[in-house]
């Protein structure tokens, strides 16, 4: 009897130990997603003024939305936080596509070497900031959900686990979630 | 959004735990079969195990010594070996495809939460792509210049998905294991084969050695054909996972739905391909009737799940998807 109860207490410690193991796991393997996402931002923030730049001798009649552009972008470099940053980062994606969208309209552009490179390259930041905050989400939602789990909350609760916030989507963009800002060939 | 993959995270672990399972078994396997082949060239030729015969089993020790060598270096170079063999090449990033290709691939490196890998093409215009590697810290990827070409963005980026979910999955161990393994078992068979019908010994058959002329004969002609079946069994329902893990990293089914239906489509074949790398490709490079059929013959014989079913499944998860 007594070797029954030494058992069930030693299976009892072994399971706390991988509950308690698995949700550090899971908090680092957050904060590392989250220095994925803050990676492809500022490379986004960095490309964004060379494109400005290079668009702007051929969209003269657009200046007002690419100043726009550089202002949320500006917003964006001093954001901090997952929801501020979520925020502005949003604002900034929106508006982008919106020069995108004018692109379409200068022929001229579409044939210019440096401004396809600079698009890929906008592309791709866009695609992967969408799929870290894809991954990020997901790690979110498990960390979150096993915080809310029987039995593994009184783990969570007695070592003091805080719930992660999500990388929020605003509702307009979550039925379009990959950009393809390719120029048709 | 959420709930269709959550459950897939879950026997992650499962599917990479099953990998290594499947890994430890076939090397197993493959010391088996050499020690076979080696007690049987020792007993039949040498006459070891009989007094006045050679003081020791020379072949046996010479044969699981070969088997400790191609095990290591199939574990360790494996990877290089068969991007050799296939005639990979490194990117050029010079070229704006090329460019694009490592832009996806970053792209899906980072929906997986894996590393980067190393990518390579192959000159082909057959389009298909492989994944290799022990682990996903010394991955690979490979697309032909044919997939570059005839593949959009959204398509690539689904069979790249569907290849970095091999790597995830630990599907890519498992997979030149079965490639270098095979291939030196299907070499040393032949070299068994061939002494057997050449040598003096044949004469000493009626002795007490023919009765392990049997299971020798056996081994010989068996041994290629089970580890051929092995890794085909095995690959069908990797093929199924790997699809379904993309969706889960791409969130759009049709992508690879469509780049299915393209390849398919194009029905080339690639050159360099063999049936010792067969099963490691993203679909068939060899096209035998077979791969298209379904029913548990077909399930036996071919490397790969038939495309008109990947393709039927992917849209059915597209129809899942969406509210």
């Amino acid at each position: 009897m007594r070797w029954f109860i030494l058992a069930i207490l030693i299976l009892a410690i072994l399971w706390v130990i991988g509950a308690y193991n698995l949700l550090v796991s899971l908090r680092n393997q957050i904060q590392n997603a989250w220095k994925q996402i803050d990676v492809q931002l500022k490379r986004r923030h960095d490309l964004i003024p060379n494109l400005v730049e290079t668009v702007k001798g051929y969209m003269k009649y657009e200046q007002q939305t690419l100043e726009k552009v550089m202002e949320a972008r500006s917003r964006a470099v001093v954001s901090s936080g997952v929801k501020e940053t979520a925020a502005a980062e949003n604002a900034l994606t929106q508006s982008l596509g919106r020069i995108f969208a004018l692109m379409e309209n200068y022929p001229e552009l579409k044939a210019n070497e440096n401004v396809l490179r600079l698009q890929e390259e906008l592309t791709t930041t866009e695609n992967q900031i969408a799929f870290a905050r894809q991954h990020y989400n997901d790690l979110v939602m498990r960390f979150n959900v096993q915080q809310e789990v029987f039995p593994s909350n009184l783990v969570a609760g007695f070592f003091n686990f805080k719930p992660s916030e999500f990388f929020a989507v605003p509702e307009a963009e979550k039925d379009a979630p990959r950009v393809d800002l390719s120029l048709p060939a | 959004m959420a709930d269709f993959h959550s459950g897939a995270r879950e026997d992650f672990y499962a599917r990479q735990r099953s990998n290594r399972r499947a890994s430890f078994f076939i090397i197993l396997v493959f010391f088996l079969l050499f020690s076979l082949i080696g007690l049987s060239v020792d007993h039949l030729y040498l006459d070891s195990f009989s007094r006045g015969g050679a003081p020791l089993p020379i072949a046996t020790i010479v044969a699981l010594v070969v088997a400790v060598g191609i095990a290591l270096l199939s574990y360790y170079q494996g990877g290089e070996m068969i991007l050799g063999s296939l005639g990979a090449e490194g990117l050029d990033l010079n070229l704006p495809e090329h460019r694009e290709l490592r832009n996806i691939v970053t792209e899906m490196a980072l929906a997986s939460g894996a590393p980067m890998p190393k990518i390579y093409v192959i000159f082909d215009p057959a389009p298909n792509a492989f994944a290799t590697g022990r682990d996903e810290h010394h991955a690979a990827i490979c697309v032909t210049t044919g997939l570059l070409a005839m593949l959009d963005r959204a398509e690539t980026q689904g069979v790249i998905a569907h290849e970095l979910a091999h790597v995830r999955n630990r599907d890519t161990l498992f997979m030149v294991l079965v490639s270098v393994l095979f291939g030196s078992v299907v070499l040393l068979s032949d070299w068994a084969q061939r002494s057997f019908y050449s040598s003096r010994t044949r004469d000493r058959l009626a002795g007490p050695s023919a009765l392990l002329a049997i299971p020798a004969l056996l081994l010989i002609v068996l041994a290629p054909l089970m580890s051929r079946l092995l890794a085909m069994a095995v690959s069908r329902q990797r093929e199924y996972l790997a699809d379904s893990s993309a969706v889960e990293y791409t969130r759009n089914p049709l992508g690879l739905a469509k780049a299915l239906e393209k390849i398919r489509d194009a029905a080339l074949p690639l050159g360099r391909a063999s049936r010792g790398t067969a099963h490691l490709f993203f679909v068939n490079p060899l096209r035998r009737p077979v791969n298209e059929r379904d029913g548990a013959l077909a399930d036996l014989l071919s490397t790969h799940p038939p495309i008109a079913r990947r393709i039927m499944l992917l849209h059915q998860m597209a129809g899942a998807g969406r509210p």
